[in-house]
């Protein structure tokens, strides 16, 4: 696991399984969306329950992400690894797009159900948190002129930011919300039908095999990016010694 | 085209968002790249080399 962590070993890592995860990805999301397209309408919800196919994967990725980000924060703080600050900054806009489609989404769902496109509830304003959350952190990183210090400080706000994280989880239950309460990661099983079940797990595995491929790719951009940028100082080094001499 | 009744619009333009924001921030990955790649290439036709004599590259 540590020599993963090599810049050089995890870009030729990386760039093997990555073809891979891509297939992978295109693969299960394409079975997903025959399932989710096959599958029955729901009893209550009828057909815009196909809206939870891509929302709910879209919303639980968007905290992954996060946790994601908080976890290389600690990697940045603690163990002042560069490939943790390298995952973190990667993966802030992969987890920014998820978290906007997952307010879209349950935005295009809330109108037909709940005849509003938006309420200010805890559940969807925890959401826009987040998404407030993952806007700070890349316009903090791109605020600050010297590296390591913008990884230092915003690996600090990323991880105080991770307190949203259960408050978006347990929103529902804390609070009186439109948004109904969590209906598959339950103590008691999951609520939801198996014709319906299947289609949404079969989505959230290819939802989180397209980000783990945008993620490593985004790793390795981020780390070709380091290296032109180490270079391009190198050559204005070399250009000042050759005008001193 | 499947029926899915009086909700269709939400429905369709639901799966066209999602499709519209995974394309645009798969082609940036993909186009970021090629830049990176592009310019440690010009750095390398330039001749700039890490301290221990190794390729941009």
């Amino acid at each position: 696991m540590y020599s993963l962590a090599n810049p050089q070993r995890f870009m030729n890592l990386s760039g093997r399984a990555l073809p891979w995860l891509a297939v992978a990805a295109a693969g299960v999301i394409a079975v997903g969306l025959y399932m989710a397209f096959a599958s029955p309408p729901d009893f209550r919800q009828g057909e815009t329950v196909r809206i939870m196919y891509i929302h709910v994967p879209s919303a639980w990725l968007a905290m992954m992400g996060y946790m994601l980000i908080a976890i290389s924060a600690l990697g940045v703080l603690i163990w002042r690894h560069p490939l943790a600050d390298v995952a973190a900054k990667a993966a802030a806009p992969i987890g920014a797009a998820f978290t906007f489609l997952a307010l879209l989404t349950g935005s295009l769902w809330g109108k037909p159900m709940w005849g509003t496109y938006w309420q200010w509830d805890a559940r969807l304003t925890s959401m826009l948190v987040l998404l407030f959350l993952y806007f700070g952190l890349m316009a903090l990183r791109g605020a600050i002129d010297d590296a390591s210090r913008a990884s230092r400080v915003t690996a600090i706000l990323a991880l105080a930011g991770a307190v949203n994280i259960p408050i978006i989880k347990f929103s529902v239950d804390w609070w009186e919300t439109l948004h109904q309460p969590a209906s598959v990661f339950r103590v008691d099983g999951p609520t939801i039908h198996p014709d319906l079940l299947w289609p949404l797990g079969v989505m959230a595995v290819g939802f989180t095999l397209l980000f783990f491929t945008l993620h490593l790719a985004a790793m390795r951009n981020e780390i070709l990016r380091r290296k032109v940028i180490g270079l391009q100082l190198r050559r204005v080094d070399r250009a000042a010694a050759a005008v001193a001499m | 085209m499947v029926d899915l009744g009086p909700h269709a619009a939400f429905i369709w333009s639901a799966y066209a968002a999602v499709a519209l924001v995974l394309a645009v921030l798969i082609a940036w990955v993909i186009a970021d790249g090629r830049r990176q790649r592009a310019l440690l290439e010009r750095l390398d036709a330039e001749g700039v080399r890490r301290s221990g004599g190794e390729a941009a590259s």
